[in-house]
């Protein structure tokens, strides 16, 4: 289960921030995203201030900023690939520290990490400032299909379910004494997998049920 | 009598596989009656219950609602006037807010605005709920849960409650919570249930239902204490409980 308000990665404060309209957070969120994307690898006076835009914010949401920077790891895959990127990168080398580095592979590091530093804590300041209800009501006032806004509302209700259903199948393999430490153990995961597959198949028939019961014709009421 | 609440004639029904889970069901509730269907596991319980709203359509036989045939054209109708609450609650709550969820049924009646409003409000509060309603489902309790799953069926103001394993996965402090709650409810109640003691708390009459027969009909005292017809359809009570001491401190029975 999860804590006793709200969400995994929203922050429970009372904010200006917190109650701005969800659909305006989530414009806002798009179009600095494209801004950021849009700017060149160079201007780094540019991303600086990007990144006082959202220090600002942040700081009037009162979410502590450890609470975004722990939930920061998510980056992590980012990073490896851009540590990367100056050492494969063809072109002029500078020396640094006795290495010897692509200048081109260097600023596109720099820009690969700047942007997706920046994308990853404003989304997570949009998470952390919104309740997922409001975030969907925000989509649907935004035109998004329903359908899809369904979609997303189902997923978020039954995650919980599924991954307590998942951690339970783990318990249940290694109470059995099963640890997947080798390639070779994987074909066990998988059939988990497709368990778990049918499963969630399954319990969305009975949803299906319970709806039809509850008088639902095809489209939502609500 | 007056025209029964629920009326079972001549029930039977196979799945597309073949099997007979039901062969010729005869059942009638009347209004404000509290029946427990009991049974061993597989004896078309469930099969039984699916049949009351019209999820699934009779092979033969009939079943009514206050006299109207469980048919295609009233389905709507029918699903107003038989609530059923299954078993899992997480399958029964799919909203995101115990309010959406509650007011899923009526919305889907018709209603809207206050009186939606007013209808979720006084279906919380007869399961003790109303503090959650703005809560996700995913968050609260199991027994909580359980409890919103019988207030998004009592939203609609259904004819007949249809309870499907009400007591299972529940501590007992929040299986005698729900007990008192059934029995604050002025409502007509079909329980399926293999909790023998709960059948004799709460209803006065069961019907066994074994390989699809209705096999006995009585007061739920008679039944449980019907050693040969319990042991025939692999009904057992819980060890140490014996409905006739009960009964005799508590006035049940006769």
């Amino acid at each position: 289960m999860g804590g006793a308000h709200g969400h995994l990665l929203h922050f429970h404060a009372h904010s200006a921030i917190h109650r701005a309209p969800a659909h305006l957070k989530v414009v806002a969120l798009l179009v600095f995203m494209i801004t950021v994307v849009a700017t060149p690898d160079d201007w780094f006076a540019a991303f600086g201030a990007y990144l006082m835009v959202l220090v600002a914010v942040i700081g009037l949401s009162r979410v502590p900023a450890t609470y975004i920077l722990k939930r920061m790891v998510v980056e992590v895959p980012f990073v490896l690939f851009a540590v990367l990127l100056p050492f494969v990168a063809r072109g002029p080398r500078v020396e640094v520290l006795g290495l010897s580095l692509s200048e081109s592979g260097l600023l596109a590091a720099f820009g690969l990490l700047a942007t997706a530093t920046l994308g990853v804590i404003a989304s997570l300041t949009l998470a952390a400032t919104t309740e997922p209800q409001a975030l969907l009501k925000g989509l649907e006032r935004l035109r998004l299909p329903t359908t899809l806004v369904q979609i997303m509302a189902f997923m978020i209700r039954y995650l919980s379910v599924v991954t307590d259903e998942l951690r339970r199948m783990h318990v249940a393999r290694v109470s059995r004494g099963f640890e997947a430490r080798n390639p070779r153990h994987w074909p066990v995961l998988a059939k988990s997998f497709g368990a778990l597959f049918i499963r969630s198949y399954e319990r969305g028939e009975r949803v299906h049920l319970a709806m039809l019961s509850r008088g639902y014709t095809g489209k939502m009421p609500l | 009598m007056s025209t029964p609440v629920l009326e079972v004639r001549g029930l039977a029904y196979a799945y597309p596989d073949g099997h007979q889970a039901l062969a010729g069901v005869d059942l009638h509730v009347h209004q404000g009656e509290s029946v427990a269907l009991l049974g061993p596991n597989g004896a078309g319980k469930t099969t039984l219950v699916l049949h009351l709203n019209g999820i699934l359509t009779a092979g033969a036989g009939t079943v009514s609602v206050s006299g109207m045939p469980v048919e295609k054209e009233h389905v709507q109708e029918i699903r107003r006037r038989v609530g059923i609450v299954f078993q899992d609650p997480d399958d029964q709550l799919f909203m995101g807010t115990v309010r959406a969820d509650v007011g899923f049924g009526p919305a889907n009646l018709g209603l809207s605005g206050a009186a939606l409003e007013a209808r979720v409000m006084t279906a919380l509060d007869l399961v003790g709920m109303a503090d959650f309603a703005d809560r996700p489902p995913h968050h609260l309790s199991f027994g909580q849960r359980r409890r919103v799953a019988v207030a998004t069926v009592l939203a609609m103001e259904p004819e007949i409650l249809v309870l499907d394993e009400p007591s299972s996965n529940l501590d007992p402090a929040s299986r005698r919570e729900l007990a008192d709650i059934l029995r604050s409810l002025d409502v007509t109640v079909l329980m399926v249930t293999h909790d023998l003691p709960y059948a004799l708390e709460l209803c006065p009459r069961s019907v066994v239902l074994s390989d699809g027969h209705v096999v006995a009909d009585g007061t739920t005292y008679d039944v449980l204490t019907d050693d040969d017809l319990m042991r025939r359809h692999r009904l057992e009570l819980p060890f140490g409980f014996d409905p006739r001491t009960v009964a005799a401190t508590l006035g049940l029975g006769d």
